[in-house]
């Protein structure tokens, strides 16, 4: 019995995966050969996929990225000279240099089957965090150092202690999974690869803070990360694996807004995802008014993780306040696309130009966006920056949701600047000012500078409008649009038609 | 939304059975809205009326939703419907010029239908495909890795 993998995820649907499919079975079936078909999780190497795996005694050979002609000779007789073999996946360098602890079974597992799960250390956590109790856990959670991986980085352990504390007739745990950075694909990733594990995180989490519903919101661009996780939970529940825990997929509708967690609540609650204002905080007044629990897909997908492995495990990787691994994501033009959990530490270059490889067209790098449409731009002069959220802080950068998208150098500047604010315009929930209205205004003030209309005073009017949306806004949406448009006028002053020292000046 | 199941006639008990589906759920009226959307094909006036009706909410509470997110129609779309992404990272592969392009081929601005109502062309503001740019897609189906040519084979299958 010959054993094929070919992942089921929406990337490699996008690339033809199902006319893929077919032709190994037909393939097969002309050849009178046995196959097991495995539909796995994507492993995250993009630029490979669709990346199909055989079963060796020596481990899984890789080759990708697949096309229909490249079938037949999957089936040999010479494999280590198809025109398409990567050699052994473990050993392929991008995945090699990983430190996968939140997306370990990504691609490995059929994320559909819950022995598949199991055999591969799942429900330890859980299991430990029933033995511990809700204190301990929480304690646990706290000393791993984890940070929320949405984009806050605020310390995980901290919220979920501040949730078990309140006092309620009932409290939620609410998955974020409105992952709308562009550049960003974890979230998607790890619900199509892994679903067990979010579902396993959400009940420990539930464990901990005295929770017995559970939400996830997940996105309406996301059809096939819906259906894995609503028919992982069917699994989950079937299986008796969740009990006092009851987990449901609501769907979003579009709206960027609602990935910020208190639009999320709202939008959850049946209304317009309108953003509320701080205090009172989610963790005390939340979902209907209780006590929630907001975490973001890889916050919640790690508690497995540091329940089964000890807080030590977890927070022995990483650097300063920024412990552990985080799943960078590479995109854009990039040359080796995909997902890299990696401890903290490295360095921006390191990851877009070594693990990246650089552009995907070759040509010169000229921009990172580091941290989605919020995050501000990077130069190539500052690609020593450590990966970690103080030094990236210290740029005025973002890790944000871990996203990184590269441009080369035939990207104009002032366009993703006149982009950000025309995007922060058509996402803005409307409740504060400076957000719904500066967003259009900052829009036709880039307009004007793009046309050349007395470049260095719009430039300085720029400037003044991004600081009041910077200190006005009601949440990261307004208040984070001015990181990008002031990052592309200070770095790249040529593309607005400005000479450094005008730009420096506003 | 899958546009290949044609939508259902207007049929107000239809409206019932989505809401009685939910109505013991907590903040049911996201959940109503895309089913209907999905039987429908968008939510017309008498379904936002009905719906109010029966959460006991005002018509201006529906409305506001409704009107608020992007993926809610209050009229009915082509027969098929391409959603181009619009975000950074597609922009990085030039996919907004792929875009601009077939839009001027085809004579439409974002958001609008062919006038025999097969297509409609949308914006949408990221797939999570973002290392396999440009990306769209086809009534639901992902589609990545589109040049100008791989676009236009897209518009050519939704038009056949």
């Amino acid at each position: 019995m010959m054993r094929i993998y070919l992942p089921r995820d929406a990337t490699t649907l996008a690339l033809g995966g199902e006319a893929l499919a077919a032709a190994i079975q037909a393939e097969a079936a002309k050849r009178g050969v046995a196959v097991t078909l495995i539909r796995n999780g994507s492993r995250g190497l993009f630029w490979l996929e669709p990346l199909v795996e055989i079963e060796t005694p020596q481990g899984r050979l890789g080759f990708g990225p697949t096309q229909v002609e490249d079938v037949p000779g999957l089936f040999g007789p010479d494999l280590a000279r198809h025109p398409k073999a990567l050699g052994l996946v473990d050993q392929i360098p991008f995945l090699a240099r990983q430190t996968r602890l939140t997306f370990a079974r990504c691609g490995l597992t059929d994320p559909l089957s819950l022995a598949d799960y199991e055999a591969h250390g799942g429900f330890k956590g859980l299991a430990r965090a029933r033995e511990i109790g809700p204190a301990a856990v929480c304690a646990q959670i706290t000393a791993s150092g984890l940070r929320g991986r949405g984009g806050a980085g605020f310390p995980t352990g901290v919220k979920l202690e501040t949730v078990r504390k309140a006092e309620a007739d009932h409290k939620y745990i609410v998955c974020n999974a409105d992952e709308g950075d562009s550049g960003t694909f974890a979230d998607r990733l790890l619900i199509e690869a892994d679903p067990f594990c979010l579902i396993e995180g959400m009940a420990i989490a539930g464990q901990a803070v005295g929770a017995a519903r559970g939400y996830v919101y997940l996105r309406s661009e996301y059809p096939q990360a819906i259906e894995t996780l609503r028919a992982a939970i069917a699994l989950a529940e079937r299986a008796g694996q969740l009990p006092g825990f009851s987990l449901e997929v609501r769907v979003g509708a579009g709206a960027y807004v609602c990935g910020e967690e208190t639009a999320l609540l709202d939008s959850l609650e049946g209304k317009r995802g309108m953003v509320r204002a701080k205090p009172p905080i989610p963790a005390l007044h939340g979902l209907f008014g209780r006590p929630t629990v907001v975490n973001n897909v890889l916050s919640l997908a790690t508690l497995p993780f540091i329940m089964a492995e000890g807080a030590e495990a977890y927070a022995s990787f990483g650097t300063g306040r920024s412990r552990g691994t985080m799943p960078v994501q590479l995109a854009g033009n990039v040359r080796h696309g995909g997902l890299f959990e990696t401890a903290f530490g490295i360095t921006l270059g390191e990851l877009v130009e070594e693990i990246g490889g650089g552009t995907a067209s070759g040509r010169a790098l000229r921009a990172v966006q580091a941290g989605g449409p919020l995050g501000a731009y990077f130069a190539p002069h500052q690609f020593g920056t450590v990966y970690d959220y103080e030094a990236f802080a210290a740029q005025g950068g973002l890790i944000g949701h871990g996203g990184l998208v590269l441009f080369d150098d035939r990207v104009n500047m002032a366009r993703m600047a006149r982009f950000a604010m025309a995007f922060c315009a058509h996402e803005s929930c409307g409740k504060c000012t400076p957000c719904r209205l500066g967003s259009i205004r900052g829009a036709e003030v880039l307009d004007k500078i793009i046309r050349g209309e007395r470049r260095a005073e719009n430039a300085a009017l720029l400037e003044d409008l991004c600081e009041t949306m910077k200190f006005g806004s009601l949440c990261a949406l307004g208040g984070f649009t001015p990181y990008p448009v002031m990052s592309a006028l200070k770095l790249f002053p040529e593309d607005f038609g400005l000479t450094p020292h005008a730009a420096a000046l506003a | 939304m899958n546009q290949s199941t044609p939508p259902q006639d207007w049929d107000p008990s239809l409206v019932d059975d989505i809401v009685a589906r939910h109505k013991g759920t907590e903040g049911p009226l996201l959940p109503i809205l895309h089913d209907l959307q999905a039987a429908l094909g968008f939510i017309s006036e008498d379904a936002m009326h009905l719906v109010a009706q029966a959460l006991n909410v005002t018509r201006a509470d529906v409305y506001g939703v409704v009107s608020f997110y992007h993926d809610f129609r209050t009229a009915p779309p082509a027969r098929h419907v391409l959603k181009i992404c619009r975000a950074e990272a597609c922009q990085a592969m030039g996919g907004e010029a792929h875009a601009e392009a077939l839009l001027a081929r085809l004579g439409l601005g974002w958001g609008e239908a062919t006038a025999d109502g097969r297509l409609t062309v949308e914006p949408v503001y990221c797939l999570g495909l973002c290392a396999c740019g440009p990306n769209a897609m086809l009534d639901g189906a992902p589609r990545a890795r589109l040049s100008e040519a791989g676009l236009d084979a897209l518009v050519r299958e939704a038009l056949a």
